[in-house]
């Protein structure tokens, strides 16, 4: 299935979580989706939400300060 | 299953009294927040938050201290601008976008001679008075004063 991909790199507080939640509502169940960003808080919050939209958070990788959050809708 | 058994989503309902620039954003960017972690979310324009709904007004508020007459403000702006903060219309657009709801009180449009027409009817999902915050805010989880 096709991985729905949010570039949110150099975005601030709330536009990652934001941007997050329109891909998650335009997703179909079971696709995923990857957020790329560099906001610090939101790598932290994404998760939150990942949790309270009872999603499934698949992982977290970070290099040099760009993170990469996936999530299966 | 009764009715009452399905689980209804949590809500934030925030009363935006205030016009000033700062507090726009800091009821928007909250509501916003709820919304993408799967609330529901109300704004009720009232008093001088009001002013921000008419038309061309939005991103008119002054800064809430040290203003010094626009001289604050962007200087604020240009620091938001370096920050890559979204704009207020931006955090609005989203705002809808995610289902959030904005209700205009009708009473301030009455004191401050305000009509429907100077109101940007894109912005507003309906008009109220403190029972329609009331009805909107007993069943909120968060509910703030700005």
């Amino acid at each position: 299935m096709a991985e729905l991909k949010v570039d949110v790199k150099g975005e601030t507080c709330p536009v990652p979580l934001v941007e997050m939640r329109k891909a998650v509502r335009n997703a179909s169940p079971g696709e995923i989706i990857e957020v790329t960003g560099t906001h610090p808080a939101s790598k932290k919050e994404i998760p939150m939400a990942v949790e309270a939209l009872g999603l499934e958070l698949l992982d977290i990788t970070e290099d040099e300060g760009v993170w990469k959050i996936r999530i299966r809708k | 299953m009764m009715a009452d058994e399905i689980k209804k989503p949590d809500k934030a309902t925030i009363i935006v009294h205030s016009g000033d620039m700062d507090k726009i954003y800091s009821a928007l960017i909250i509501s916003n927040g709820a919304l993408s972690m799967g609330m529901e979310a109300s704004l009720y324009f009232t008093f001088w938050g009001l002013q921000r709904l008419q038309k061309g007004g939005l991103e008119k508020g002054s800064l809430s201290k040290m203003n010094m007459m626009g001289i604050g403000k962007s200087m604020i702006n240009s620091r938001m601008k370096k920050a890559n903060v979204a704009s207020l219309e931006h955090l609005f657009k989203d705002f809808k976008e995610l289902g959030g709801k904005v209700i205009a009180c009708e009473m301030t449009m009455e004191i401050m001679g305000v009509n429907k027409e100077d109101l940007d009817q894109d912005l507003i999902d309906e008009y109220g008075a403190v029972g329609t915050y009331i009805h909107e805010a007993r069943d909120s989880k968060i509910t703030l004063f700005i």
